[in-house]
């Protein structure tokens, strides 16, 4: 069941559609990066590396590894980048960098360290790489009977032991992280609805909603007051918060609403 | 050339003509069923609370929905001060692309002749097409939650964070519920799944052969339930519309879009419960298959006429969508992520294991005298622990309203005034008072004295 997209794409030239693809997302994909690291603002940020993300899958599914592309696209870009997105929102939208530097030449240090390692993995890849002999997509996916069988059965025969470490690894970390993060309060110390009710009509405790400000008052401003049923300024009405303010002569005249 | 049919060798031999009167087709037909969803939507919701609903524009009020969106296209767009313009302005472009572009995988017919070039009534396939439509999904939650936050307003970027991690988690209880369904198609290709389940497996269960129903909804009655309920929370429907909840957030992530824009978001929503229901018929209800009693005609199943059957099943699952939204009140946010993680989500994880292993049991080189030891093992041992399993102690904390005291309090002289079980009126505590302060009244027929009030009061 190999796929006519899948084989022609596997072939050793670059076809038409596969060389166009790359030439018009290689550069967007380098634009998301280099944006990634240029933004200011962290959402921004986060969208450029998202859509790097959602290139790198593209050129996966180009060359012929739809699984992984689409794993890439559905776990990675949907799933991880938005919980990122998540916690930056609850930062705040207007939290950007700041231009000073809070930790003396930490800029020119990553610089040098990113270069560093760039270098490293890309050699490391080169030696490891450059001198494989291939046996071609083609060969493997008949081998199994098509890409995702293929991937399928390594997974759950030769490399299912290694999954599972890594799976019990990452819940591992996610439980732990929750168990660090998450304060739970024990039974005894909830309150019981009975027990909030009972403190709602506790005497001293105004059970009812307290007045909405500018209720039976002249104005509808919050700052005021409304009016008890006798006349008086009903002082709960008013936020703490707001300060008092003394009406111009102006305002405090009858308005003729009062007939 | 001959291909098999249901599989997805037939698909990219295409000319380029027939791919673009394909994609404007299956553009055309989005597009028209969300102006026929609205309007069928809210006729029938309507009946439900018994009422006409639209019925002035066109008949039946068909083009009610066509005369909104017009006007919706027209109106003034509004930029709110503090937006951020680009993520703003791209947040709707994202919604509505990842909604048309999950349908590109659709099947809605089988193999016809398009001017003597013979393909199928479906624009792609690929051999994971199913993670294409969950792509897709997953990426539309971006537009959401980048109109929430680029709105640069509270009420939006509330409803953006509720529908992330809404979507997300729903997502996942989604993706579970269709693994099933890949175990037993044996392919995650939508028109190898359809083929699938043309003809109902013949089961060789312990020398019985025994036919399974050929719709997994049937089959695999509990991945259809899950599927459905994650369906409506990802579509960010009633009863698990709590992005964008009226009541509490205004509209949600799309309060401070207007004109196009918004245009753009309803179009998506409406284009994503489109997509889910047809993801739907195609997993679980033999996508454009037709149902048994159409079957007997032999003509059923080819030509155009499936397209028909397909949207015949899109649509009543569109009804069930409807029915939901007339019937059910909104859950409460914390419920209803209780209700994917903690009940979803394992139901979903216990069946596959069980299904996978069924799976195994079968496909293994046993006798089958072995394999229904093994199987009724596992069902006992499964049965003993569900049995002998420790029950939790409920531990018996006084609620306190238990005991009503002579004086109609619920929980004692602490507690609260409640109207009388036995639905005797009690005194009045204010009777006595009354009548200490005031002037005793003369009641009952007296002479004179009552005609003297009486004209006094004239």
């Amino acid at each position: 069941m190999t796929h006519e997209m899948v084989l022609a794409a596997a072939s050793d030239a670059m076809k038409g559609g596969e060389a166009a693809t790359f030439w018009i997302l290689a550069p967007i994909a380098v634009i998301g990066a280099i944006g990634m690291v240029w933004a200011r603002n962290a959402v921004h940020s986060a969208l450029f590396l998202a859509m790097t993300m959602l290139c790198l899958g593209v050129f996966y599914i180009v060359q012929a590894g739809p699984f992984i592309g689409f794993a890439q696209i559905i776990v990675y870009t949907g799933a991880i980048m938005m919980l990122f997105l998540f916690v930056l929102m609850l930062v705040g939208r207007d939290a950007s960098d700041s231009l000073i530097e809070t930790l003396r030449g930490q800029r020119m240090a990553a610089i040098i360290l990113g270069i560093g390692f760039a270098g490293l993995v890309g050699t490391g890849l080169f030696r490891a790489l450059g001198s494989v002999n291939a046996a071609g997509l083609t060969a493997a996916n008949t081998k199994r009977g098509g890409n995702i069988q293929g991937i399928a059965e390594l997974l759950f025969t030769k490399y299912v032991f290694a999954f599972e470490v890594t799976s019990a690894l990452l819940i591992t970390a996610a439980v732990g992280a929750m168990l660090l993060a998450h304060i739970e309060r024990r039974k005894e110390d909830r309150k019981t609805q009975p027990e909030l009710m009972r403190e709602r009509f506790a005497p001293g405790n105004y059970p009812a909603p307290k007045p909405g400000p500018g209720v039976f008052a002249t104005s509808d401003s919050v700052a005021t007051p409304a009016r008890l049923p006798d006349g008086s300024m009903a002082d709960r009405s008013i936020s703490k918060i707001v300060p008092t303010r003394e009406l111009t002569s102006a305002e405090a005249a009858p308005k003729g609403t009062e007939k | 050339m001959t291909l098999a049919a249901g599989s997805v060798d037939q698909f990219g031999h295409d000319p380029w003509w027939l791919v673009l009167i394909k994609i404007v087709g299956i553009f055309a037909f989005l597009v028209v069923m969300t102006l026929f969803t609205i309007w069928y939507e809210r006729r029938a919701v309507a009946y439900m609370q018994v009422r006409p609903g639209p019925n002035r524009n066109g008949p039946f009020g068909l083009l009610q929905s066509l005369a909104d969106g017009l006007k919706l296209g027209l109106k003034e767009e509004i930029l709110p001060k503090l937006a951020d313009k680009a993520v703003y302005f791209i947040a709707p472009v994202i919604s509505a692309t990842c909604a048309f572009t999950a349908f590109a995988v659709m099947p809605l017919g089988p193999s016809v002749s398009w001017f003597g070039h013979m393909s199928p009534i479906q624009l792609t396939d690929i051999p994971v097409a199913v993670l294409l439509i969950l792509a897709c999904s997953s990426m539309g939650i971006y537009g959401v939650v980048l109109a929430g936050w680029a709105s640069g307003s509270t009420y939006p970027l509330l409803g953006g964070l509720r529908s992330s991690a809404q979507m997300i988690s729903y997502e996942v209880a989604m993706g579970l519920s269709i693994v099933a369904v890949f175990i037993q198609a044996g392919s995650m290709s939508t028109s190898e799944i359809v083929e699938a389940q043309a003809h109902g497996t013949t089961w060789n269960l312990f020398g019985l052969t025994l036919t399974a129903p050929s719709w997994y909804a049937l089959l695999l009655v509990p991945s259809f339930l899950i599927y459905f309920v994650s369906a409506v929370g990802e579509t960010n429907r009633a009863p698990f519309d709590l992005p964008e909840a009226e009541s509490e957030l205004v509209g949600g992530f799309h309060t401070e879009y207007s004109s196009f824009k918004f245009a753009m978001f309803f179009l998506a929503e409406y284009i994503n419960m489109v997509t889910v229901s047809g993801l739907c018929a195609t997993l679980f209800l033999g996508g454009w298959r037709a149902p048994w009693p159409v079957t007997i005609w032999s003509h059923a199943n080819s030509g155009w006429w499936p397209v028909l059957w397909f949207t015949a099943k899109v649509l009543l699952l569109l009804f069930v969508f409807v029915w939901l939204r007339g019937t059910l009140p909104r859950l409460r946010y914390d419920q209803f992520m209780r209700f994917g993680w903690k009940a979803l989500i394992p139901i979903n994880l216990v069946w596959i294991l069980g299904l996978a292993g069924l799976r195994t049991l079968q496909n293994s080189a046993l006798e089958s005298r072995i394999k229904m030891f093994i199987t009724v093992a596992v069902v006992l041992i499964v049965a003993a622990v569900w049995v002998l399993w420790p029950a939790k102690e409920k531990s018996k904390v006084p609620t306190g309203i238990e005991g009503i005291d002579p004086a109609g309090r619920v929980g004692g002289a602490e507690g609260f005034p409640m109207p009388p079980l036995n639905l005797e009126v009690p005194p009045s505590p204010r009777a006595p008072r009354l009548t200490a302060e005031r002037e005793p009244v003369p009641v009952g027929p007296a002479t004179g004295d009552k005609n003297a009030t009486e004209q006094e009061g004239r």
